[in-house]
């Protein structure tokens, strides 16, 4: 039941890319980053990009922020250019690493974006509030970063991300600093929020794992030049734990992503 | 001579004893020093006059002497408190007047130079072309002597009718932009880029981006440019007072003193001024700490 009324409103194309490709000009030879890219990401997915380090997935997160321009190739990320998206405030973006002020407490941390989209601080005060705990930090407001742990640094960001409820969430190995244990924990807690906030999630990573458990859509890239080649889709249940992991289910897809690694690495070399 | 040792450690591990014990060397090398320079002229007064003299004589004398080379510290001392203590400090004897004719137009030149080392700064850090036309004249700025173009200044200035405070604030004001500009741009320019991208993913405007992210991280490198650029504007105010035939300064002060070969009255002005701008970087740094007390930062 739950299953068939989100995939009815799941089926909207948020993210179109077709024919990307992207080139650094550097000083000694172009760097191809992004090549023949097609991808397209419905409302409501969690998807992940897998690939190894240098394999573009980063750059093409950025493209996808408008952080970075693509040199040809048609992308439009809510019906829209990436660049008015990104005036439209339709992302929160989340860094591998928690990319907190140091002279701002938690509370002013989350306050941020409110402000610079000219909330009142009576809304500042309530969303801060509400995203905060959804965080599980709620008494941390007065604290300052360098008064927390990393996972609780990047929950923050999280939180701070997610203040002023833009439609998509776009992670770049947020927890890639992070130990396992930590790690496995903000991994549910990743979860359980999109479940609870319907948002898509695009998210980066290089772990396989973390890969497989938490999305719905996994696109495989391989290195120079970056391109995709593989997309997994998988259908556990959206409130599933770390139980999973066991599954046969889960092995197998965690199989198919590995062979699409090395199918992608022999290709490259 | 363990209770030797341990009475050393003590002595040296606090920070008084340190401070005293430097305090005592200085005070017992100047003493030393004062006999040093001042004894050729007195053996050769002794000699004239057929005395016989002692060492101790020669000490007790070189100390006390109307115009010495150098004067002992108690004779500076003397004149310090002859000057701050005994006299109205309204006269134009008292070292308080003085110092407070060189502090107001160094104040005023810190504060200019604070303003225009931050305009530049911004100008450099925003506008390219600022950037690569700017900084060589700043530096080259530098490297002219300023006692070279202090009296440049004073004399331009008063011919077209500015006098008084303003032409002597101008030479503080020369000294203090540097250090701010220099660390300004350095600091405006400190925020790593993933915040500037974080910044650009709220879609903030320039302004924003300025006032919420590089102005506060600018804030350390303002305060080590500004405790430079005050115990300058002091040296800046005293230069200025120097060549205009000034009425009242540290530097008038100064010059009056080696005039009339009052060497006491050099050295209380010169510890005079030592003593401000000390205080004054001591200020500038209690500053420092309230604002980073204000930012929660770890100091």
């Amino acid at each position: 039941m739950n299953e068939s009324s989100s995939s009815k409103a799941s089926q909207s194309t948020i993210i179109d890319i077709s024919n990307l490709y992207l080139t650094f000009e550097t000083q000694t030879e172009p760097v191809h980053a992004l090549s023949d890219v097609n991808l397209q990401v419905n409302s409501g997915d969690f998807l992940s990009f897998i690939g190894p380090s240098g394999c573009g997935k980063t750059t093409l997160l950025r493209v996808i922020a408008d952080l970075e321009k693509p040199t040809s190739g048609t992308i439009s990320v809510e019906g829209q250019s990436p660049h008015e998206a990104r005036l439209n405030r339709s992302y929160g973006y989340v860094f591998q690493t928690p990319a907190l002020l140091p002279w701002r407490n938690v509370e002013s941390n989350i306050h941020l974006p409110l402000e610079v989209s000219g909330y009142s601080k009576h809304e500042q005060k309530k969303l801060s509030q509400h995203y905060l705990s959804l965080v599980g930090l709620s008494g941390f407001e007065k604290k300052y970063p360098w008064q927390l742990s990393g996972g609780m640094q990047q929950r923050v960001s999280i939180a701070r991300a997610l203040s002023f409820d833009p439609g998509m969430l776009l992670m770049d190995e947020p927890f890639g600093a992070l130990d396992e244990i930590t790690r496995d924990r903000l991994n549910e807690e990743l979860l359980r929020l999109w479940q609870e906030t319907q948002k898509t999630v695009v998210f980066v990573t290089h772990s396989i794992p973390e890969a497989v458990f938490l999305s719905n859509k996994i696109v495989v890239m391989s290195d120079r030049p970056g391109k995709i080649i593989d997309i997994i889709e998988t259908n556990f249940p959206k409130d599933r734990t770390f139980d999973i992991r066991e599954t046969p289910e889960f092995l197998e897809a965690s199989q198919r992503v590995r062979e699409a690694l090395k199918e992608g690495h022999n290709d490259g070399s | 001579m363990m209770e030797a040792n341990r009475i050393f450690n003590n002595l040296i591990s606090g920070s008084v004893g340190p401070v005293m014990i430097l305090v005592t060397i200085i005070i017992m090398v100047w003493y030393a020093g004062a006999v040093y320079l001042n004894s050729s002229f007195l053996i050769d007064r002794y000699e004239k006059n057929n005395v016989n003299w002692s060492f101790s004589e020669l000490a007790s004398d070189s100390w006390s002497m109307e115009r010495p080379v150098l004067p002992s510290p108690h004779q500076v001392a003397k004149e310090l408190k002859r000057t701050i203590w005994d006299k109205k400090i309204t006269s134009k004897h008292s070292l308080v007047f003085h110092s407070r004719v060189t502090l107001s137009s160094a104040m005023l030149g810190f504060v200019m130079g604070t303003f225009l080392g931050i305009g530049l700064s911004v100008g450099i850090v925003y506008v390219s072309a600022l950037d690569r036309t700017l900084m060589p004249w700043i530096i080259a700025s530098q490297t002219i002597p300023i006692l070279a173009i202090a009296p440049m200044i004073i004399v331009v200035l008063g011919s077209i009718g500015i006098v008084g405070l303003f032409p002597k604030a101008t030479i503080s004001t020369y000294l203090c932009f540097f250090p701010v500009v220099v660390g300004m741009v350095k600091g405006l320019r400190s925020p790593d880029k993933i915040l500037l991208d974080l910044m650009n993913s709220y879609s903030a405007s320039k302004a924003q981006v300025f006032w919420k992210l590089r102005i506060p991280a600018s804030m350390p490198f303002l305060f080590a440019s500004l405790k430079i650029a005050i115990a300058l504007s002091i040296v800046g105010a005293i230069v200025a007072e120097l060549p205009a035939g000034a009425q009242g300064g540290l530097g008038a002060r100064l010059l009056s003193g080696s005039y009339y070969g009052q060497t006491s009255l050099i050295w209380a002005a010169l510890i005079t001024a030592s003593v401000i701008s000390a205080t004054l970087v001591s200020v500038v740094g209690r500053m420092e700490r309230l604002i980073n007390n204000r930012m929660g930062l770890q100091t």
